[in-house]
């Protein structure tokens, strides 16, 4: 009920909204996404930590943040932070820009805000759309962004894939340690981290909403009485 | 609290007030301005949007001023900075969500403040100064928006920054020096981030502030028009002097904007709470990509309050190799609503008096702004091309053609078709 009034309410402005990726063509799977859900934003940040905070930064995340996902400082320290940073410092990396972009063909961005700027479906099927190509100097390719410069970081994991070009599907052609389930669940923890990341505040912000429009409501309540009561005199 | 200590109290209040009223001019003014500023009893809900603007400048202004505080106007700063401001700083997420809410919601608000004005005639005489403040007011309140957009450095940020400097490139044999002067720079870079922070956060708000107190002192001067467009003034009570078909401002019209308030916060707090992006309308994804010089986006638009504008920029053909002319019917379309006073030539203001005529100009110029406002969103291929016999071009591109012809003939033919429009007598007192 309340997400449909919601709905109403916004229904003008949401009715066309943009399309977030510049790449339209492909269909994006959907993220299970869910700001709640702490032990999966916990595996996720395990997965992010060790896998791609490495190359990609999060300048703009702070280790001790994670508090706030249930974990606590000791765990945080003994197993996400790994070189010697204090508890309020950012998600730094080692690499240099310069190097990175030699190796890569370009710096890998940093990861603050990419499901901002992306948007979480995309980051779901980017991680589950690398596929062996020979003709690139990775020997990666990926559904979601053709002639990526990053090679699959995770391919223990998920094993390889090999991309049918006519039909436009990948086939699992040498499983990984995890079965297509188990890596689903994985990549998807990761991106429901990365979607907090991105915005630490919302789940707070979407909960203090309702009692902003609660308040409001009653507010609108009184001074429409107050209105009434003054205008009764003016005909 | 006795009788007599409260006549005590009233009357050293008394003396402080005539203390100050010998001195500067405060019942007066009050007076003046609402207790005995009588307005039309018959405002409607469009009537709302005018004190609705005044609320959102304010809220922009104390925001703004909060973001300052943690903002750095620096091009390698910038970015994170903002990202802290979400982050960091206490309640700062909300601060800036309702700096850039506030921006969308400012040009909702004053587009319906704008409409009102044209269907109930509130800028033929005497008010034509107080529509061509207001119109002032549009202006910089786009340029305003315009320097803002720029401050967060993300890729939308600097790159419709850049597509704007440079039309002004497009003006013959100056243009090239004074997009250069604008930007500071051979390109969009820290120079210009400075200086588009410095118009930003004082240069036009002090202009902004100074045109609504020159709307509001001249509104007040002729009094307000009203959804019949009659003038109140015309009949007047014999004892008092006040208009028959006016109310007291205060309180009858403050306690009345304090429920238009209540709405508009719930909308405005549903959005800030639910969908600050709202969908890539008011933030744009592209934008929270760093900005990087050497990385054009694919598709660059502009945020949605600009867009009919830069639709219109689009479908203006060049000619002789100088994209002149779609510049200059930008800026014109713009501009265009300034001259509303003069070329309204009907015997009535009202839309309520006004004939089908009158009525199917206006609901085309609707439909074209609201079609070229979406058009300016999307690239212009988003429908396909037409075939050979139209030289394949682009169908958005001619659609917007078409609705940008419709839109000037609205102001053009204006003496035309409001003359020749059949109107409907007027009453002699409003009709509630």
């Amino acid at each position: 009920m309340k997400k449909l009034l919601l709905t109403l309410l916004l229904m003008p402005f949401l009715a066309t909204p943009l399309v977030v990726s510049a790449s339209e063509s492909i269909s994006l799977d959907k993220a299970p996404i869910d700001a709640a859900d702490h032990e999966s934003l916990q595996r996720g940040a395990r997965t992010f930590v060790n896998y791609c905070l490495n190359c990609h930064s999060a300048n703009y995340m702070r280790y001790n943040r994670l508090l706030e996902i249930g974990l606590t400082e000791k765990q945080i320290k003994d197993n996400l932070m790994l070189a010697g940073e204090k508890i309020g410092d950012t998600m730094k990396v080692a690499i240099s820009k310069k190097d990175a972009a030699k190796w890569f063909g370009a710096a890998p961005p940093d990861l603050s805000v990419e499901v901002r700027a992306r948007g979480a479906d995309w980051v779901y099927t980017y991680m589950r759309g690398f596929y062996r190509d020979s003709s690139r100097a990775t020997g990666w390719n990926n559904t979601v962004f053709d002639k990526v410069g990053m090679p699959h970081v995770l391919y223990e994991l998920q094993g390889e894939q090999e991309l049918n070009h006519e039909t436009h599907t990948l086939k699992l052609v040498k499983p990984g340690k995890l079965s297509v389930e188990e890596y689903d669940v994985l990549v998807g923890d990761l991106t429901n981290f990365m979607a907090y990341m991105a915005e630490p505040a919302k789940h707070q912000r979407n909960q203090l909403g309702w009692f902003v429009l609660l308040f409001l409501g009653v507010l609108l309540v009184l001074t429409y009485k107050l209105k009434k009561a003054y205008w009764k005199e003016i005909h | 609290m006795t009788d007599k200590n409260k006549s005590a109290l009233s009357s050293a209040l008394n003396d402080g007030l005539n203390w100050v009223d010998a001195r500067f001019p405060l019942t007066s003014n009050v007076k003046a301005h609402l207790t005995e500023y009588y307005a039309p009893k018959n405002f409607n809900f469009w009537y709302f949007f005018g004190s609705l603007a005044l609320l959102v400048l304010v809220l922009q202004i104390l925001t703004g001023i909060f973001l300052t505080m943690h903002y750095k106007p620096d091009a390698d700063l910038a970015f994170g900075s903002v990202e802290y401001i979400m982050r960091d700083v206490p309640w700062g997420w909300l601060i800036r969500y309702m700096h850039s809410t506030g921006a969308s919601m400012f040009f909702v608000v004053v587009y319906l403040h704008m409409f009102r004005g044209i269907i109930y005639g509130s800028y033929r005489t005497p008010r034509e100064l107080i529509w061509l403040f207001g119109v002032a007011i549009f202006l910089v309140l786009m340029g305003e928006a315009f320097f803002g957009y720029l401050l967060p450095w993300g890729q939308m940020s600097y790159w419709g920054a850049q597509v704007i400097v440079n039309l002004f490139s497009a003006i013959p044999f100056i243009g090239p020096d004074v997009s250069e002067w604008l930007r500071g720079d051979y390109l969009v870079s820290d120079a210009t981030l400075n200086r588009f922070f410095a118009f930003h956060v004082i240069a036009l708000p002090f202009v902004l502030v100074g045109l609504v107190v020159a709307h509001l002192i001249a509104l007040h001067e002729v009094g307000s028009n009203n959804p019949d467009g009659i003038e109140i003034k015309k009949l007047k009570d014999k004892k008092t002097g006040f208009p028959l078909d006016g109310i007291p401002f205060h309180p009858y019209y403050t306690v009345k904007d304090l429920v238009g308030v209540s709405v508009f916060l719930i909308v405005f707090s549903a959005i800030i709470f639910f969908a600050p992006e709202m969908g890539g309308y008011f933030l744009e994804a592209n934008n929270f990509v760093p900005a990087d010089p050497l990385k054009t986006p694919a598709h660059i638009a502009p945020v949605w309050y600009f867009t009919p504008y830069y639709s219109i920029l689009r479908a203006v053909p060049p000619i002789l190799n100088s994209q002149f002319p779609g510049v200059a019917a930008m800026g014109l379309s713009v501009v265009a609503f300034a001259f509303l006073p003069w070329l309204d030539k009907s015997p009535v203001k009202s839309i309520r008096y006004r004939g089908m005529l009158y009525k199917q100009w206006l609901v085309a110029f609707v439909i074209s702004f609201l079609v070229l406002g979406y058009l300016g969103t999307v690239p212009s291929n988003i429908w396909g091309q037409f075939g050979a016999w139209m030289g394949g071009a682009d169908r958005a591109t001619v659609v917007a053609r078409i609705f940008t012809v419709v839109y000037f003939l609205f102001f053009v033919l204006m003496p035309w078709y409001t003359k020749k429009d059949k109107t409907k007598p007027m009453p002699e007192r409003v009709t509630g």
